[in-house]
C-alpha cells in the first residue's frame, strides 16, 4: 500500500489524492518534520487536513502519516498549574526545546513522565469496577486531589493492583479484565478525543450560584454553577479584565483560562499575576488550582480552533473527579473567526459576514458541553463557561454575539461609554440579563437574607427609572423634574458609583462577599426611603445634598471592611440621626 | 545552481502560476530572470499537485508567458541581518536604496518571524516618557507595548510620530541603546521625505533604519514591508539588546495591498471585502512587539493608520484595537479647534500602564488623577451636550464649572507646542492644577490624603489668570 503524500497546500489547509486510509476527526503527521494535523474532510478523491503548525517549508509530495486515533488530549495529574498551547503541548516544555521563539514539528510529552506522586490506589484484585469508578488518589497540588478514574467505556474485573506508593504517570496502577476477557493496563493518565463530551449519569437543574465577589453580577446578573455567560464588547470596554476578576475571585474549585487569539503579553500577564496572587480560599497560589490554555493571535489558526475543545475536555475531566470548573474563554469571537478563515481556505459557501453555516451549531456544541451534573463516580461536579466576545465594530448585531446569545443564559454586556468614563466593570445594566434569577432566587433568600430578590427588584426599578428621566433630562435639563424625580436621579446615582463600580486595585473592593453586598444595598434602599419621607414632610432636596449622606453611601464600598459588616448598625444609626436633624430643622423653621 | 522552469503557463494581478514544478515548498522564495537579465522575486503562495503559485513583489508588467525563467531558492524570504543595518534606507522588500550597496549579513532572518512563547515573555513594566502630557498621563506607553494611533487623513499624526521619536526617553535606561526602525507603507513621497527631514533635524538619523514602499511602489511589496522593518527590529532588540521603537505608517494601505492580493488570488471576502483571515495577519504583525525574560532589549510598536472616513469600526482601526495593548486616538474637532496633538481622550487608552505607573515608576498619584482626569471630562461632554440643548445659561453651577474645566484641560493639557517636552512632573502637577478648577465633592476618584496634599485652587486661579493676560 503506498503511503498518502501531500497533494496541494494552502495555508493551513493540506489535500491528499487518492487514499482511503483516513477517518474523519484522525489526528495525523504531515510532512517530513512531523506537523500536527487533523483530518476535517473526506472526499472519495480527496482527503482534507487542517495543519497546527506554520505550514511554511512543506513541499508537496512529502509523506503524511496517520496515527488511527481522534485529536486527543492526555489527562492526567501534572495539568495544573500548566500552561499549554491549544493542542494540549506544554508551552514551557517547549521554550526549554526551542527557546523563546515557537519551532515546528517538536514533539515533547504532554505531561511531566518523570515527576513522582504520591499514589493511594482505592480498589482491591478482585472487585468489579465500571467506567468513572476511582481507582487511584494521589495530591495533585498542594490544594487538589486527583483521582484517576475508569475510562467511561470500561467495565470489569481488578486483576492487578499496584500498592499505595509513589509513581509517576505512566507507570501502570491497576489492570481492568473487561467482559470479552481483554486486560487493560492503566496507569495514572488517559487519553479522550477533544470534541467529544465526556459522559456523566444525569443533568442537575441549577441552584446555587457561582460567586464572583462583583456586585453587578452576583446582585444583578448572576450565573449558575455550570451556567453560562457571554461578555461581549467593543476593544477597550474591559473584558479580559472582567475576566482576570472572575478567574482570581470566583468561587469554583479548578479554573481553566483559555487564551484564544489574544495578546502575548495578557496571558504573561495572567500566569505572572495568578502565580504570585495568594488565593484566599486556599492560602496558597492561585496558580495550584489554574490551568492555561495559550494560543495568542499569532500562533497558527487551526490549533486557536482546538484551543475551546481541549480547553473544556480538561475541565470535564475535573468535573467527573467531582470539582467545580470555571472556563474562562477569551475570546470566542477569535475562535468563530479561526471557523471562518478554515471554512475560506476550504472554499464552503459563506453564510453571514463570511462565517460558515455551522457557526451556530458549533456554538452551541460548545456551550451545550457545560452544566452541573452527577458525575458517573456518583459525585456532583459541573462546567460553568464565561465567554468573551468580541464583537466587530462593537456592533452586538454581528453574527457571533447574536448566535452566542441564542445559546447562553447570562448576558453581561459591556458599554463603551462607561468604559470611556472608567466606570468598572462597564457591565450595562439595561443591556444584560441573567435568566438564572429566577433558578437562584431560592438560594440568595435562604442564604443571605429573605429580602435578597426583593431588594434587587427595587434595585434594578430605580436604574430603570433614571434611564427613563435621563431621556428627559437630556432634552430639558434637570432643574424642571420634580424633587422626588431628582432624588431617584441622585439615588441612581449613588447606586451607579457606590454600589455597580467596582475598584479591582482596592484591597478590600476587589472582592466582596454576597453579605456585603447585601447590606450596602439594603443601605442606599434605606437611604431611598427615609429621604423620600423627608421630601413628603416638605424637607429640601438640596438641604438633603449637602448633609452629606448621598456621600457616606457612595464611599462604603471602602468605608466598611468586608470582615467588620456590625459597622452598617453604626452607619445606619449615623445616618439616621442625620436626617432626623433635617426634619426636626424643618419643622422649627415652619414653627 | 538549482532546476530552472522556461515560460509561464499564466499570469494574473501579481500572480503567476508555474506547471510541472518539482519539489517547490510552501511559502519559500523563487527568482524570476527576465530575457533583459532583469530579476523579480516572488512567493510560493499555493502548491496544487505539480502547479506553483508564485506572488511576484516588483508586479507582473513586462512579464509574458514565454519571457522568463524561474528558479526556486528553497528557502522563505529572508533579510540580510547586521548592527549596520542602523542609519541605512531599504525598499519595502529590503533591498538597499541609499546606494551603500548590500547588507554584510552576520545571519539572514526569516522575515515571517516566529510566534513569541507566552512563557518566555516578560511583562511589559517600565514606562517610555514621550514629554507629551496627554500620552503621559492618561496613555503611558510602556516599553515593549504596541500602541497604535488612529487618526484620519489630514490629521496631524505624522507629526505627533515624531515628536514622539524625537523625546521618547525611557526611564531608568541602563546603558542601552535606542533606536528606531521605520516602515513606510503606501505613504506618499512627501510624507516619507518629512519623516527623513525630521530624523535628520533631530540628529537620530543614524539611529533610524527605514525601509520604504511608497504610494506607488509595487503593492505586493508592500506586504513584506513591515515584516522586514519587524525582523530588523527584532534582530537589534534581542541579539544586539538595543531597545526598538517601530513606527509603521499607514497599516490602513498595508491591509489594502492584502485585500488586493486576496481578491487576486479568489478568496472568500470577509467584511467589506477584506480577507477572513485579516485579523491572524495583524496579529502576525503586531504580536512580535515584546520582551523576552532574562534578554536586554524591546520592540515596542507605534503604528499608524488613517481611519477611513473618521470611522473607528471600519474593520481595520477596528481589528487592530483588539489585538494592539490599546489605542491613541486623533480627533478632528480638537485639530480644527487648533489643538496640537489632537488626542481624543475618551476613547484613547494604554492597557498596559496600569502596571508600568505610580509609586516605583512614576508617581504614586498617577493613576488616581488619571482616572479622575478621564472621569470629569467625561462630565464636561455630558455638561457640553446639554448645554447645546439648553443653553449654557441654564446649566447648574457645577456644570458650569465643568465647562470651564473642558476649555482648559484642552487648551493647557492636551495641546503642547511641537518642541515642547513636559516632564512627568510637570504633566501631573498641571493634572492637579486643573483638577482643582473643580469643587473637592466632585472628584470621587480621589481620597482624602492625596486632595490634601494637591488639591489648589490658588494654583488653578493662577492658571486662569495666566491664560488671561497671555490672550490679551
Amino acid at each position: 500500500m503506498n503511503q498518502p503524500v501531500i497533494y496541494s497546500i494552502n495555508g493551513p489547509v493540506v489535500k491528499i489524492r487518492n487514499t482511503d486510509v483516513f477517518s474523519m476527526m484522525e489526528m495525523v503527521y504531515v510532512g517530513k518534520r512531523r506537523l500536527i494535523g487533523e483530518v476535517i474532510g473526506l472526499t472519495d478523491t480527496e482527503t482534507t487536513i487542517q495543519v497546527y503548525e506554520s505550514t511554511s517549508g512543506l513541499q508537496t509530495g512529502e509523506p503524511v502519516e496517520p496515527t488511527g486515533a481522534p485529536m486527543s488530549v492526555t489527562l492526567g495529574p501534572g495539568i495544573l498549574t500548566n500552561i499549554f498551547d491549544g493542542i494540549e503541548r506544554p508551552l514551557r516544555t517547549l521554550e526549554a526545546e526551542s527557546g523563546a521563539f515557537i519551532g515546528e514539528g517538536l514533539s515533547v510529552p504532554i505531561l511531566d513522565t518523570e515527576r513522582e506522586f504520591d499514589v493511594t490506589v482505592k480498589v482491591r484484585v478482585g472487585v468489579s469496577v465500571h467506567g468513572g469508578e476511582v481507582y487511584a488518589s494521589c495530591p495533585e497540588t498542594s490544594v487538589i486531589l486527583h483521582l484517576c478514574m475508569i475510562p467511561p467505556m470500561l467495565t470489569g474485573k481488578v486483576v492487578y493492583a499496584a500498592p499505595n506508593g509513589k509513581y509517576r504517570i505512566n507507570d501502570e496502577i491497576i489492570r481492568v479484565e473487561d467482559e470479552n476477557g481483554k486486560v487493560h493496563s492503566l496507569t495514572l493518565c488517559q487519553k479522550w478525543p477533544i470534541r467529544r463530551s465526556r459522559p456523566a449519569s444525569k443533568r442537575l437543574a441549577p441552584s446555587r450560584p457561582m460567586i464572583t465577589g462583583q456586585r453587578v453580577i452576583d446582585t444583578l446578573f448572576p450565573i449558575a454553577r455550570g451556567g453560562t455567560a457571554a461578555i461581549p464588547g467593543g476593544f477597550g470596554t474591559g473584558k479580559t479584565m472582567t475576566q482576570h476578576q472572575i478567574a482570581k475571585w470566583c468561587d469554583a474549585d479548578i479554573i481553566v483560562y483559555i487564551g484564544c487569539g489574544e495578546r502575548g503579553n495578557e496571558m504573561t500577564q495572567v500566569l505572572e499575576e495568578f502565580t504570585a496572587l495568594k488565593d484566599p480560599r486556599t492560602g496558597r497560589s492561585l496558580m495550584e488550582r489554574t490551568v492555561l490554555i495559550a494560543n495568542t493571535s499569532n500562533m497558527p489558526v487551526a490549533a486557536r480552533e482546538a484551543s475551546i475543545y481541549t480547553g473544556i475536555t480538561l475541565a470535564e475531566y475535573y468535573r467527573d473527579m467531582g470539582y467545580h470548573i470555571a472556563i474562562m474563554a477569551d475570546s470566542t469571537s477569535r475562535w468563530a473567526e479561526a471557523l471562518r478563515e478554515i471554512s475560506g481556505r476550504l472554499e464552503e459557501m459563506p453564510a453571514e459576514e463570511g462565517f460558515p453555516a455551522y457557526l451556530p451549531s458549533r456554538l452551541s456544541e460548545f456551550y451545550e458541553r457545560t452544566g452541573a451534573f452527577e458525575t458517573l463516580s456518583g459525585r456532583e461536579g459541573s462546567v460553568s463557561v464565561i465567554g468573551a466576545v468580541s464583537p466587530q465594530g462593537s456592533d452586538f448585531s454581528e453574527p457571533v454575539t447574536q448566535n452566542t446569545k441564542r445559546f447562553v443564559r447570562c448576558f453581561w454586556g459591556l458599554d463603551k461609554a462607561l468604559a470611556y468614563a472608567r466606570h468598572y466593570p462597564a457591565i450595562n445594566w439595561t443591556l444584560s440579563y441573567s435568566e438564572y434569577t429566577d433558578d437562584l432566587a431560592a438560594y440568595y433568600n435562604q442564604e443571605v437574607n429573605p429580602n435578597f430578590t426583593a431588594y434587587r427588584t427595587e434595585l434594578s426599578a430605580i436604574l430603570k427609572e433614571e434611564q427613563t428621566l435621563m431621556d428627559i433630562v437630556r432634552l430639558i435639563g434637570a432643574d424642571v423634574l420634580p424633587d422626588d424625580q431628582k432624588l431617584i436621579i441622585d439615588i441612581a446615582r449613588v447606586i451607579r458609583v457606590g454600589f455597580l463600580q467596582q475598584n479591582a486595585y482596592h484591597a478590600e473592593d476587589t472582592y466582596v462577599p454576597l453579605p456585603k453586598q447585601f447590606r450596602m444595598m439594603e443601605l442606599i434602599l434605606h437611604i431611598y426611603h427615609r429621604t423620600k419621607e423627608l421630601l413628603a414632610e416638605y424637607v429640601d432636596l438640596e438641604a438633603i445634598r449637602t448633609s452629606g449622606v448621598f456621600e457616606l453611601a457612595l464611599k462604603v464600598k471602602y468605608d466598611i471592611p468586608n470582615a467588620k459588616l456590625e459597622e452598617f448598625d453604626t452607619l445606619t444609626a449615623k445616618i439616621d440621626k442625620m436626617l432626623d436633624e433635617l426634619r426636626s430643622q424643618k419643622k422649627e423653621a415652619v414653627v | 545552481m538549482s532546476l530552472q522552469y522556461q515560460g509561464l503557463s499564466s499570469i494574473s494581478g501579481s500572480l503567476v502560476i508555474l506547471d510541472h514544478v518539482k519539489d517547490a515548498s510552501f511559502d519559500e522564495m523563487a527568482r524570476v530572470v527576465l530575457e533583459d537579465g532583469t530579476e523579480r522575486t516572488g512567493r510560493v503562495v499555493m502548491l496544487e499537485g505539480d502547479k506553483a503559485v508564485l506572488q511576484v513583489f516588483e508586479g507582473t508588467n513586462g512579464l509574458s508567458l514565454t519571457n522568463s525563467r524561474t528558479s526556486f531558492t528553497g528557502r522563505p524570504m529572508e533579510l540580510p541581518l547586521s548592527g549596520d543595518l542602523l542609519g541605512r534606507v531599504f525598499t519595502g522588500a529590503g533591498r538597499p536604496l541609499d546606494g551603500l550597496g548590500e547588507v554584510m549579513a552576520e545571519k539572514y532572518g526569516d522575515v515571517n518571524g516566529q510566534p513569541l512563547n507566552p512563557v518566555s515573555r516578560q511583562y511589559p513594566r517600565n514606562y517610555i516618557q514621550t514629554g507629551i502630557s496627554s500620552i503621559d498621563c492618561l496613555m503611558t506607553l510602556i516599553r515593549g507595548q504596541k500602541l497604535p494611533i488612529f487618526s484620519g487623513t489630514g490629521l496631524s499624526h505624522n507629526k505627533l510620530a515624531v515628536q514622539i521619536v524625537q523625546q521618547a526617553k525611557i526611564a531608568k535606561a541602563q546603558n542601552t541603546q535606542f533606536a528606531v526602525v521605520f516602515a513606510a507603507m503606501g505613504i506618499q513621497n512627501d510624507v516619507a521625505d518629512f519623516f527623513r527631514r525630521s530624523f535628520e533635524e533631530s540628529g537620530v538619523l543614524q539611529n533610524v533604519v527605514m525601509f520604504l514602499n511608497l504610494a506607488n511602489d509595487p503593492i505586493v511589496e508592500r506586504i513584506i514591508t513591515p515584516r522586514c522593518a519587524l525582523t530588523a527590529a527584532e534582530y537589534l532588540a534581542y541579539e544586539k539588546h538595543m531597545h526598538i521603537l517601530v513606527v509603521m505608517t499607514d497599516m490602513t494601505a498595508y491591509a489594502e495591498a492584502l485585500r488586493e492580493l486576496s481578491s487576486s488570488k479568489g478568496e472568500i471576502p470577509g467584511r467589506k471585502g477584506y480577507p477572513g483571515y485579516l485579523y491572524s495577519d495583524l496579529a502576525s504583525l503586531y504580536e512580535r512587539a515584546g520582551i523576552i525574560e532574562g534578554i536586554e532589549g524591546s520592540v515596542t510598536q507605534l503604528p499608524i493608520l488613517t481611519m477611513p472616513n473618521d470611522d473607528i469600526t471600519h474593520p481595520v482601526p477596528d481589528l487592530t484595537g483588539y489585538i494592539t495593548e490599546g489605542q491613541i486616538v486623533l480627533d478632528r474637532g480638537l485639530e480644527q479647534q487648533g489643538v496640537y496633538p489632537p488626542i481624543a481622550v475618551l476613547p484613547s487608552l494604554s492597557r498596559l500602564m496600569k502596571d508600568g505607573i505610580g509609586e516605583g515608576y512614576t508617581r504614586g498619584d498617577h493613576s488616581a488623577v488619571a482616572n479622575q482626569l478621564f472621569a470629569s471630562y467625561a462630565q464636561v461632554q455630558d455638561a457640553r451636550s446639554l448645554a447645546s440643548v439648553i443653553g449654557e445659561e441654564e446649566l447648574s453651577p457645577l456644570d458650569k464649572q465643568y465647562l470651564k474645566f473642558g476649555k482648559q484641560f484642552e487648551e493647557c493639557f492636551l495641546a503642547q507646542r511641537f518642541d515642547e517636552n513636559r516632564s512627568m512632573e510637570q504633566t501631573l502637577d498641571l493634572g492637579w492644577t486643573l483638577l482643582s478648577m473643580l469643587p473637592k465633592s466632585a472628584l470621587d476618584r480621589l481620597d482624602d490624603k492625596m486632595l490634601e496634599e494637591h488639591y489648589n485652587p490658588e494654583a488653578a486661579e493662577a492658571l486662569l489668570r495666566k491664560v488671561k493676560a497671555e490672550n490679551g
